[in-house]
């Protein structure tokens, strides 16, 4: 059925598109505005490969709507990276292996971020339960449970 | 993978909603969480011709206690009620029941309204809301009308609600001091529907004694169940292991499980045997703490 | 202890990963990251069946959708005989079916179309008439007499039996058995399972119709056969080994799923090629599941025979492989169970002999895809479970057990039973290392205590021998190419360094490990050394990577190269320094003459002369290539300790404890080994607790999506606990043996024998994997035991 225009925030930039309803946000993302860091690993909405922030929530952009998020703001993994300067939970998955493959990871760093942003001083389990809708086959959680303690201590000092 | 196609609306009042609701007629489908109704639209099991997308009505995420009820706007993320101060303060059981639903990335969008709507009978949600005697309010075209949760399930994905009607609001009444709830969810892995939940929700009178109690069970039916004769074997008991035993027992023949992948018929009424115990016994240890 | 600096960053340091930077902000290139201008999409019809007639096609309400362009049947792929194609054991496997789809969820027609959601609506209005055919689910029922025969295709092809294979001396162990004082026998099932990649299979097929030249981008792990495999297979429609370029870009995991090249490739080949334009293919995770191959399946029954003592003399072993509707699982050509008689393990067997007959079955195809080291992990759960079943029925601690059975280290190199010969290895020293670290004569005494008031713990052992590498070019083949690996390096003027390999990374770190090689060898900064892999175009021959077999492999033609680098590099100081070159000794980054350390050259002043100061009579510029031909696998090794408490009311498996012991010989990277380690622990629980593809009576898949296939999130996972013992390989030039895949090969048995020995007194005997709350609920009521 038609097109209809819908105006997003994304990283900071806005937007104005011609958007099908059906249009999932995850391929809106991917396939219209071409940031490809969003990833997609199942139709099923259980593997958070596609995890970006809307309005600041960590949401599953393949179960929305791009017609959704009209109006509102979006933060992908693009927009992690402010000024040339990583993100702690960027710098975290680099410093402590926090990725093998690399493709769940974007999803996770989102999640991670919100989540440090409300918790910043998590104990190990509360991240394992905060990342237990992001699916991982490479590294068995091991080393991103690190990686987001590094980024969470970096946080707390004020970086 | 890829939806078929419909049309989008967005009201931002629910007169507008329920408007929307009277006019589109049954091809329209209400569209609030989404954590439900998009991946079924994704694998084309749902195709509403009209999608109302619920979303922008302000004023229905309110979570309070007024006039004896806990007060649960429709629209209340799941997240929001898991990490509610009100809610973690005083209603264990709805933390407890909220934070098995999903992950947490679906708890950010998932809504209680949502949850209870969809009518799943694998939902987590109805078993805690009978077992605390809750209400849902219903906002139509006449205005609003309450309806006990005991009413609402009429059958398998199907509830009481009119089709120009509008989920708004769950009302708990507001349990009485030695009053504590618990929800256990038996689950194969974070994210996955129970193998079997309960809920429990009891007042203790002196002594121990049970005053009221109410069993919800999850995924054992066709629609929620609430385990009468368990209930009633308990009242004015003194809640000791044995009366919760035999509880636990009848609520397990109360349910009427299907096998699957999660497991056999035996296997299930067995685990509603087992969660009731370990429900009611977490239930009565917060009674008597007053929580 | 490195050698080098932590600047140069070779053997032993735990570098940072050189490929993190694009990751991390999510600019990696993934298959279905790729736009080319044009591009048009491709989106697959589906059989509902297991097995049926295809009637007709109906595809003009699909092609009445604007913005499809066309759908592809198998007729139409038959015009150019490309609706069959061969498979890697060369059987053969549709590309499309003509006259009838032989497993759920095969490929049958696919539609073209100008974007993504248009080819879904697409997919979705084509009609196919079927005739239902009876189905052949049940592996052992499909060699029953009179069952339906499936491959009609095949002339003389009169039953549903593939190969019969066996290995080993019949004789010796049928004796063996008939003098044993004890044996034990369990038949043992495992099931499917599905790696399932976060990243799904897919590729952009590019043919430039003015070039003749194809290029396609493809989630492979092996690009170099894939071309090979294409040319021969479509060389009669016009495509040539030098005009077709395949790019495996970043692939988002592989674990063996990404080997195979299924049908959606070669019609999204067969449609750029007729259209001109570029076409891409992204299969969903739902088709991932059901269509692309498995792993496992194998039925097996096991015996094995001990004296009293419990001395193990030997092994036997049956096994039907389900291999579903044709051979397609990627082993190497001369073994069609892969390496499965690695099976008599850690233990010095006297005699062994196994045997496997494969069959057909309406299922789709595969059979080693799960970083499984083709079959090893089947082969380890076997032993593993035979032994620890042995030492329950003796009586005897099974640590005791192993301990008194291993090979001994002064008996390397060993050859089995089976005809392996083992390059090294102590396991013992791996146990002791485990036990010690979990605190084992502890947790025993904790578990009589227990059992005594009635709490079922459980202690499992699994002390594996991996094998890896695949293969020296006398036994090893695939499809006839030989399993060598390649490395090409290019020392440019200014010191730094270009070096390409014929292997593909799709997790495993190559760009960092292969460069801490060469930073090894050649004293330069691991920072100055860029790594590429995949593209066909400019990588030298390879055969890709999978089975463990890189470092062993692609890493030794990586030392290799170097050496022969630091051989004329030698040479060049010589001329520089005005000395002799047996005068000259080096150290990492330079050579210099002995007695006067300040008479020295760098390799990057050596570099710079190699292009504007060589020496007479040798030839300018500075690199190398390999074609490293290994002469013997490596053996990777471990022992694995598992600690399990069960919930008698719910029949959950809660995982206490998980000690890891690995020996991959000399390690690169520690940082990268602990992070394969963990992976592999991962994927060893999920099929042990978790993970099942099952079918019912009508082949309808049970589990085809992420709702009812489990794959373990970070709270199911456990904590888990590494450590290591490091013995070299003594063949490899590096020392080192690979380790991808060890963790899964070794993780399922020590869950599994955990569960056994928590529930042993019961009269528990065996519990098959996915061990699942259901399952040992089961058991428990069974056994009279209740919360």
């Amino acid at each position: 059925m038609g097109s209809q225009k819908i105006s997003l925030k994304v990283n900071g930039m806005d937007h104005e598109l011609m958007v099908e309803p059906r249009l999932l946000l995850v391929h809106c993302l991917r396939d219209v505005l071409r940031l490809t860091g969003t990833h997609i690993g199942c139709e099923t909405s259980h593997c958070g490969a596609c995890t970006v922030h809307l309005d600041g929530k960590a949401v599953k952009s393949c179960s929305l709507f791009a017609v959704q998020a009209d109006g509102r703001e979006i933060t992908t993994v693009e927009g992690l990276e402010q000024d040339g300067k990583l993100h702690p939970v960027q710098e975290g998955f680099w410093q402590e292996h926090g990725l093998q493959c690399g493709f769940c990871t974007p999803g996770m760093m989102m999640t991670a971020t919100a989540f440090l942003k409300e918790h910043p001083n998590p104990t190990e389990d509360e991240i394992r339960v905060a990342i237990s809708g992001n699916l991982c086959r490479c590294t068995g959680y091991m080393n991103i449970v690190k990686s987001i303690q590094y980024a969470a201590a970096k946080m707390r000092q004020g970086e | 993978m890829i939806p078929p196609p419909f049309e989008y609306y967005a009201p931002t009042t629910a007169e507008e909603a329920i408007g929307l609701l009277q006019q589109l007629g049954p091809e329209a489908k209400i569209l609030s969480g989404g954590m439900s109704l998009i991946p079924l639209m994704r694998l084309r099991l749902a195709a509403p011709r009209y999608l109302i997308d619920i979303n922008r009505i302000a004023g229905l995420a309110d979570i309070k206690e007024t006039d004896g009820f806990l007060r649960i706007g429709a629209l209340t993320r799941e997240a929001e009620l898991e990490s509610s101060d009100l809610v973690r303060s005083r209603y264990p059981i709805l933390v407890e029941t909220a934070s098995v639903i999903g992950d947490p990335l679906v708890r950010n969008r998932a809504t209680v309204g949502g949850n209870l709507a969809h009518a799943d009978p694998a939902n987590d949600h109805p078993a805690t809301m009978l077992a605390l005697a809750a209400e849902v309010v219903a906002t139509g075209p006449k205005g609003e009308r309450k309806i006990p949760m005991t009413s609402f399930f009429t059958s398998f994905f199907a509830t009481a609600l009119d089709a120009d009607e509008v989920l708004t609001e769950i009302r708990i009444p507001i349990p009485p001091p030695q009053s504590g709830g618990a929800y256990v969810k038996l689950e194969r892995k974070v994210g996955d529907f129970a193998t079997a939940g309960v809920a429990a929700q009891l007042t203790l009178g002196r002594g121990d004694v049970c005053e009221q109690v109410r069993i919800g069970l999850t995924n054992v039916g066709p629609v929620p169940i609430e385990a009468h004769q368990a209930e009633e074997v308990m009242r004015g008991k003194k809640v000791e292991p044995e009366v919760v035993r035999r509880a636990a027992q009848l609520a397990a023949e109360a349910s009427q499980p299907s096998a699957d992948l999660r497991g056999s018929v035996e296997y299930k009424r067995d685990l509603v045997r087992v969660l009731t115990v370990r429900a009611l016994n977490r239930a009565l240890e917060r009674a008597r703490r007053g929580a | 202890m490195p050698r080098t600096s932590p600047e140069v960053g070779g053997m032993g340091h735990s570098v940072k990963r050189k490929e993190d930077p694009r990751f991390i902000r999510g600019k990696g290139t993934y298959v279905d990251d790729l736009h080319l201008p044009g591009m048009l999409y491709l989106d697959i019809v589906r059989s509902p069946f297991a097995h049926a007639k295809i009637k007709k096609i109906e595809v003009s309400k699909a092609l009445a959708i604007p913005g499809v362009l066309a759908v592809i049947t198998g007729q139409d792929l038959a015009r150019y005989n490309l609706h069959w194609m061969p498979t890697l054991m060369s059987d053969t496997q549709m590309v499309l079916p003509v006259e009838k789809v032989m497993y759920q969820a095969q490929e049958v027609a696919a539609v073209l179309a100008t974007d993504r959601y248009i080819a879904a609506d697409g997919a979705e209005a084509v009609e196919v008439d079927y005739e239902p055919l009876p189905v052949v689910v049940d592996a052992k029922k499909a060699l029953e007499p009179g069952a339906p025969v499936l491959r009609t295709d095949k002339p003389g092809q009169t039953d549903n039996h593939i190969w019969h294979w066996q290995w080993g001396d019949r004789t010796a162990t049928d004796r063996a058995f008939q003098e044993a004082e004890v044996t034990v026998q369990q038949e043992i099932y495992l099931p499917r399972i599905h790696v399932s990649s976060i990243e799904t299979c897919g590729c952009v097929a590019d043919f430039d119709k003015v070039e003749g030249k194809l290029t396609l981008w493809m989630t492979t792990q092996a690009p170099h056969a894939v071309r090979t495999v294409f040319a021969l297979v479509a060389g009669h429609v016009g495509l040539a080994e030098h005009k077709i370029r395949i790019i495996s870009p970043d692939i988002g995991g592989g674990f063996g799923g990404k080997v195979p090249v299924y049908p959606g490739y070669v019609i999204a080949v067969a449609a750029s090629v007729l259209t001109g334009k570029p076409v891409k293919w992204i299969e969903d995770r739902m088709e991932n599941l059901q269509a692309d191959s498995f792993a496992r399946d194998y039925h097996i029954a096991a015996e094995l025979a001990a004296k009293k003592d419990g001395t193990l003399t030997a092994l036997r072993i049956k096994t039907i492989a389900d291999h579903g509707y044709t051979d397609a699982a990627a082993n190497p050509s001369k073994f069609p169970a892969g390496l499965f008689h690695i099976c008599t393990g850690s233990y010095d067997f006297k005699a062994a002999h196994v045997e496997v007959d494969g069959v057909y079955t309406n299922k789709p195809p595969g059979g080693i895809a799960y970083r499984c080291s083709f079959r090893v992990t089947e082969a380890v759960h076997t032993v593993e479970r035979m032994v620890d079943l042995m030492a329950h029925q003796l009586g005897m601690d099974p640590a005791e057990l192993r301990l008194k059975n291993f090979i001994k280290p002064e008996q390397f190199p060993y050859r089995s039973a089976l005809g392996w010969e083992y390059d090294s290895g102590n396991y013992a020293a791996a146990l002791h290392k485990a036990m010690e670290k979990i605190g084992y004569a502890e947790l025993r005494q904790e578990q009589i205590e227990k059992r005594r008031r009635g709490e079922l713990m459980g202690i499992g052992i699994s002390s594996f021998t991996e094998i890896v590498g695949a293969g020296p070019s006398k036994h090893f083949d695939i499809l006839g190419l030989k399993m060598f690996d390649s490395s090409e390096i290019r020392i440019h003027p200014t010191g730094k360094v270009t070096a390409r390999f014929g292997t593909k990374s799709q997790g495993q770190g190559h760009e960092t490990t292969y460069a801490q090689i060469i930073a090894e060898e050649l004293g330069i900064p691991v920072a100055d050394i860029q790594v590429e892999e995949g593209d066909t175009d400019t990588a030298p021959y390879g055969l890709g990577t999978y089975a463990s077999r890189s470092t062993p492999t692609a890493g030794a033609a990586g030392a290799v190269a170097a050496r022969k680098i630091r051989e004329k590099a030698k040479k060049i100081a010589a001329y520089l320094l005005e000395a002799n070159e047996e005068d000259l000794e080096w150290e990492p980054g330079k050579f210099f003459v002995r007695g006067t350390p300040a008479k020295a050259k760098t390799i990057q002043e050596i570099a710079f002369a190699a292009y504007t100061n060589h020496p007479p009579g040798i030839e300018a510029g500075l690199e190398a290539v390999s074609y490293y031909d290994p002469p013997n696998l490596t053996y990777p090794f471990g022992s694995y300790i598992c600690v399990v408490d069960i919930d008698k009311g719910t029949g959950e498996v809660k995982i206490r404890r998980f000690v890891a012991v690995d020996d991959c010989g000399n390690i690169i990277n520690p940082m990268i080994v602990e992070g394969q380690i963990h992976g592999g622990l991962t994927m060893g629980l999920a099929p042990a607790l978790y993970e099942e593809i099952s079918y019912d009576e009508y082949g309808n898949i049970l589990g085809g999506s992420f709702i009812d296939y489990l794959l373990p999130t970070a709270v199911e996972t456990p904590k888990w606990e590494t450590d290591k013992t490091c013995t070299p390989s003594p063949h490899h030039p590096l020392g080192a043996k690979g380790v991808g895949e060890s963790a899964t090969v070794g993780a399922p048995a020590a869950i599994a024998n955990a569960v056994v020995d928590a529930l042993w007194h019961l009269g528990v005997r065996h519990v098959d994997i996915p061990i699942t709350p259901a399952k040992v609920w089961k058991l428990l009521r069974e056994s009279g035991v209740t919360d």
